[in-house]
């Protein structure tokens, strides 16, 4: 019974820059927990119900065959009654956990915008270039829900978007990231290390940190590499750069850049190139650039590893795609759909990794399973958000490699 | 955005609206109004059950509290299950309408007076 119930939000690990929450902040954030959890567990099911038991035999009464796209299942359900409300709920937890993140990071923000000033003046961990821009496919909505996106300010300098994001992830993720929602990055950690024990890459670039969760672990695993984490957010970086120096975490340097344009390093620079729930957040065009310019700074030898949901294939019943597509739709996720549509081996074999370079591995969120639970999946499937994902990756073939092939 | 020396209004701020339009879900936009005072009000009622919780915690284990006590609070693990329990337990009782149709989209019963019939012939 008790490995049911998520902790409670004090088990968080409070680093130095986390805003600090009230009792009541904290208690909000229960709720959601407990709220989320029941919407995808005990109620989510009733989504399945209904298509099975009168939207899909409606849909063959007027259509005289099955839906043959998961537009057609989302069309058809967006019709349904259960859906609906079952996706109002849904929207007004998102929507809550963002209200109830900004009313704990702006009360204290003048505090939280002096701490961060302090400790990227002194921990040179945080680089911003002001000529990047948030890119046109994170700007045309707020992704997520979450007002101002990754980027935007409520004044000058301040790191309001970046603390609302730490603040808030543990209710969204019903607390199964682990006490610093690093889940993820633990988790890659693990897998690299008993893929290759011996490896010690030197120099590792996460393109798309947003405020590091997933890259400081990696800092943190490897001390003797370099992590340079890349994103075009300066507000989140801001956060992120002071968040990692208030957790003692010196190999690990914020800089502002687009992947979609990496000419500051040299061809062959890292030995390892990560993405962690980033590819989704991009554009068509972005998603190829993005990566040839990934495999130009990558060592041959070095490693290409991207963490996501698990892509749309034919095998994936179409009522499953479109539950995993809800986001897309009704939580301000506009490349989701298309990107999980593609053929994402392809795309990386167009951008230089070969097919037989490329691997699919299954990894599932680290957490102290002394204080956190493990994510409810088994037989409550959370169609995209339980915390297990697929990391698709390369090991990028030496030139010798490259010519047998070729 | 407001000057850098500006004093912010927080509560107004914390409001603002994610860009990108909202999609309504039900034909009333009245009942898409409505869902978002009741889970409101749900959460602020869950956080008001977790805060009494806390006073008689406190008060049990020290006879007296102060708002600092309150404020500082950090259930252990066994009283985190327990108050985890209790916020699943409510969360059921509010969502109990949703929970039973889930329930009777399975079961698929007849209308009453198909019963009504049959009892009145059998
Ligand atoms: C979903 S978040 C990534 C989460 C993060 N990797 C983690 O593990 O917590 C996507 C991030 O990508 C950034 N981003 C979007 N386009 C980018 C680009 N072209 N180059 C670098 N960063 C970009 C956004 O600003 C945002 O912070």
């Amino acid at each position: 019974m008790a490995k049911d119930l998520p902790p409670p939000y004090t088990a968080l690990t409070r680093h130095e820059m986390m805003p600090r929450v009230t009792h009541d902040e904290a208690a909000r954030f229960n709720f959601l927990t407990h709220f989320n959890r029941y919407l995808s567990g005990t109620i989510g099911a009733g989504n399945k119900l209904a298509y099975e038991k009168r939207v899909l035999p409606a849909f063959r009464a007027e259509h005289g065959r099955d839906p043959e796209h998961r537009y057609e299942v989302r069309d058809a359900m967006n019709r349904d009654a259960w859906h609906r409300m079952w996706s109002a709920l849904k929207r007004n937890s998102m929507e809550m956990r963002q209200h109830f993140g900004r009313q704990v990071v702006l009360r204290q923000l003048d505090e939280l915008d002096a701490m961060a000033r302090q400790y990227n003046e002194h921990s040179g961990q945080l680089e911003l270039d002001p000529a990047i821009e948030q890119p046109h496919y994170q700007t045309a909505v707020d992704i997520h829900c979450q007002p101002g996106g990754y980027h935007g300010e409520e004044r000058p300098g301040d790191v309001t978007v970046g603390a609302n994001y730490d603040v808030g992830l543990f209710a969204t993720t019903g607390g199964a990231l682990g006490g610093l929602n690093d889940g993820g990055g633990q988790a890659v950690v693990n897998w690299v290390k008993a893929e290759r024990p011996d490896w010690s890459p030197k120099r590792i670039l996460d393109i798309g940190c947003t405020i590091g969760h997933n890259a400081v672990p990696i800092a943190q695993a490897f001390p003797d590499a370099e992590v340079i984490a890349i994103d075009t957010a300066a507000a989140s970086l801001r956060y992120g750069a002071a968040r990692a120096a208030a957790m003692g975490v010196r190999n690990i340097r914020f800089v502002q850049a687009s992947g979609e344009d990496l000419a500051r390093w040299t061809d062959g620079h890292f030995d390892w190139v990560q993405t962690t729930m980033f590819l989704h957040e991009l554009s068509t065009k972005a998603m190829p650039r993005i990566l040839a310019e990934a495999h130009r700074v990558l060592a041959p030898g070095g490693l290409i590893l991207h963490i996501e949901q698990p892509q749309y294939s034919d095998a994936m019943p179409l009522f499953e795609q479109f539950m995993r597509d809800w986001d897309a739709f009704n939580n301000n996720e506009p490349f989701w759909s298309a990107m999980h549509g593609q053929d994402l081996k392809q795309v990386m074999a167009d951008a230089g990794f070969p097919q037989d370079a490329q691997f699919v591995a299954g990894v599932r969120a680290v957490v102290d399973p002394a204080i956190f639970p493990p994510s409810p999946d088994e037989g409550k499937e959370d169609y995209g958000r339980a915390a297990i994902w697929n990391a698709y990756g390369a090991w990028k073939p030496l030139a010798a490699e490259t010519q047998v092939a070729a | 955005m407001s000057a850098p020396d500006a004093p912010l209004d927080w509560v107004e701020l914390s409001g603002r609206r994610a860009k990108g339009r909202r999609p309504d879900y039900f034909d009333n936009p009245a009942l898409d109004r409505l869902y978002s005072t009741v889970f409101a009000l749900a959460a602020e009622v869950s956080a008001l059950r977790e805060r009494q919780d806390t006073i008689e915690r406190l008060l049990d284990a020290k006879g007296t509290l102060s708002r600092a006590d309150i404020e500082a609070y950090e259930p252990d693990r066994a009283a985190g299950e327990e108050r985890g329990l209790a916020t699943r337990a409510y969360v059921a009782r509010i969502m109990r309408g949703f929970q039973q149709e889930v329930e009777a989209l399975e079961a698929s019963d007849p209308p009453i007076m198909d019963v009504v019939e049959r009892l009145s012939r059998e």
